[in-house]
């Protein structure tokens, strides 16, 4: 019988057949927790009477939701977190990488074949490198600091299979976002996403994470793309990994095939206040807006950016409109900065900020009042996610968020 | 024990909203549980009511907040047609106990009920609704009274068996 890629991951990791639907102690090869999960992960670890972590050198642990600490509670968690690291010999990044899932790729953390958890649910990203990432709350995550293992029921997969090539200011955000809108919300909980077909082979490591860093915005447990030659020339220059056969068997079984042609793709805008509400850009175009934030984990690498600076070209940001533009970690901020693309923004008219989360945390800065609506190229548009429940959230590419924030309302990125 | 009815795909968010974050203590989460979605939760919620929704309830971010402010505020049994995976999972480690109730939908917000789990069955207003039991593996996180009850007994774990849980 064949294995799905997700089979392959954890039967090589145990050195024995593993089938869906089992349930195994998998051993952990990384464990990510930040400033906001962290704090509870570790008061978890402690009331399981652990002394020691299992690993100090699988712990990644960086602060990005909340920094610099904009509450005295939060620095106190932070302080908190430091203390533990320096305690336990844990390499801590603190607030000067960036959003944790960024940092993990860029450092090489996640690997091709490895299992790995995150206390935060967008760790699915990791699934770009080939590795089974996975989002956990945080008792799990103390258990996995005490012990190096945690249970998990293996998913069955859905095989997502993309062909075509991207129309003109069309991409991997619009691919998602209408993914999103078939499978909804709930569509692939417990399941897996494996990625394949010529336009992922042709995609690049960027849009393949924005990709797998969507899945848990379908329920999905995993995102996957098994790493090929575009992955491990990425992994060149940050970590040498070993090339392994996460393939999937031809004859493995899926729980779903799903195919998409994007020749005939438009650009999406997930409405408020869910993710599988997304439409075409047409449907919502004129919808006036206050707010642009062109960052997080899912838009807000260098590839991100420049296609904001594409699509805003010698124009100016409307004044009606507050942009808030945020590079994921400080290696994009760096790209960007090197390129004059920061310069070209904040000559248009935005607030370019340090690396973090931003608006998408709802809980650090730039949070919307009552009213108010926003276009995000972030990930969730949930009801009150970006402040008020009275605002409204809509997400959209980083292309529709700067054709939008040139004219004050949402508009067609291949209008402008 | 009162019914409180949510409907389809309750997040997390609305759960407990990113601003409250910061707290890692139940009693002060509770203060803020479903806050600007439906403020009159925390207000008049009592210990032992059960909450009632539709399907995907705890969808979204991976925050233990979430759970951890519904155990501050009492709740102890969350009734839904599904459940979001990592919120599942986070409200058994916690100590709640999440049934799975295809006629979820039925059950009338404000109802009195009662929870039969041996005999796999909750009644409102006279009327009983079927509730799936846990999968076995994590009735013994259940019966410890969460995770870390459960990882306090463990020496070590062994890793690959399949059969440690």
């Amino acid at each position: 019988m064949g294995a799905t890629v997700v089979e392959k991951i954890f039967s090589s990791r145990c050195g024995r057949a593993i089938s869906a639907g089992e349930v195994v102690m998998a051993p952990i090869d990384a464990a990510m927790i930040h400033d906001i999960t962290g704090p509870l992960a570790i008061r978890n670890f402690y009331r399981m009477e652990g002394t020691r972590v299992y690993d100090p050198r699988k712990i990644i642990m960086l602060f990005d939701h909340q920094v610099p600490a904009d509450s005295i509670a939060a620095a106190e968690n932070q302080a908190f977190m430091r203390t533990f690291a320096a305690e336990q010999g844990i390499h801590n990044y603190d607030i000067r990488e960036g959003i944790c899932h960024q940092v993990v790729m860029e450092k090489g953390l996640a690997a091709p074949g490895e299992i790995i958890v995150g206390a935060d649910s967008h760790t699915c990203m990791y699934g770009a490198a080939g590795a089974f990432a996975t989002g956990i709350g945080s008792t799990d995550m103390g258990f996995v600091l005490k012990f190096g293992a945690l249970y998990f029921r293996v998913p069955e997969s859905i095989r997502v299979e993309v062909t075509g090539r991207f129309a003109w200011r069309v991409g991997p955000k619009d691919l998602i976002l209408s993914i999103a809108r078939d499978i909804g919300a709930d569509g692939a909980t417990y399941q897996a996403l494996e990625f394949g077909g010529e336009t992922i082979a042709n995609m690049e490591m960027d849009g393949r994470m924005t990709c797998c860093n969507m899945a848990i915005e379908m329920g999905a447990k995993a995102g996957i793309v098994p790493a090929d030659r575009v992955t491990y020339a990425y992994f060149e220059g940050h970590r040498p990994v070993k090339p392994v056969d996460i393939y999937p068997d031809p004859d493995a079984i899926y729980r779903e095939h799903r195919v998409y042609d994007v020749a005939d793709l438009g650009p999406q805008v997930a409405m408020p206040h869910n993710v599988d509400l997304a439409v075409p850009v047409e449907e919502v175009a004129g919808t006036p807006i206050d707010q642009v934030f062109i960052g997080s984990c899912t838009n807000g690498r260098f590839g991100d950016l420049a296609e904001a600076a594409e699509v805003l070209s010698d124009n100016r940001f409307s004044d009606a409109v507050r942009v808030i533009i945020i590079p994921a970690s400080r290696d994009e901020y760096l790209k960007a900065l090197r390129a004059g693309l920061i310069e070209r923004f904040v000559t248009a008219g935005a607030l370019v900020e340090a690396p973090c989360c931003g608006p998408c945390m709802g809980g650090a800065f730039g949070l919307l009042g009552p009213g108010e609506v926003s276009l995000s190229t972030s990930n969730r548009n949930f009801k009150g996610r970006q402040g008020s429940t009275e605002a409204r959230v809509y997400l959209c590419s980083p292309a529709t968020a700067a054709a939008s924030a040139i004219y004050g309302e949402i508009t067609d990125p291949r209008e402008t | 024990m009162r019914v409180w009815k949510f409907a389809d795909n309750i997040d997390t968010d609305a759960i407990i909203p990113g601003r409250y974050l910061i707290h890692n203590d139940p009693a002060v989460l509770a203060l803020h549980a479903f806050e600007g979605t439906r403020d009159e939760f925390s207000k008049n919620v009592r210990g032992g009511d059960v909450i009632v929704a539709g399907r995907n309830f705890g969808c979204g971010s991976s925050r233990e907040h979430a759970p951890l402010a519904l155990t501050g505020a009492g709740v102890r049994v969350i009734i839904a047609r599904t459940f979001a995976r990592i919120f599942y999972r986070n409200a058994v480690n916690v100590g709640i106990l999440p049934l799975v109730c295809d006629r979820a939908d039925d059950i009338p917000d404000g109802a009195d009920i009662t929870i039969d789990i041996e005999k796999g069955y909750v009644e409102a207003e006279g009327t009983r609704y079927p509730v799936e039991p846990v999968p076995g593996f994590m009735q013994d996180i259940i019966t410890a009274g969460g995770l870390v009850d459960y990882a306090r007994e463990l020496e070590e774990v062994k890793t690959c068996t399949g059969s440690q849980v």
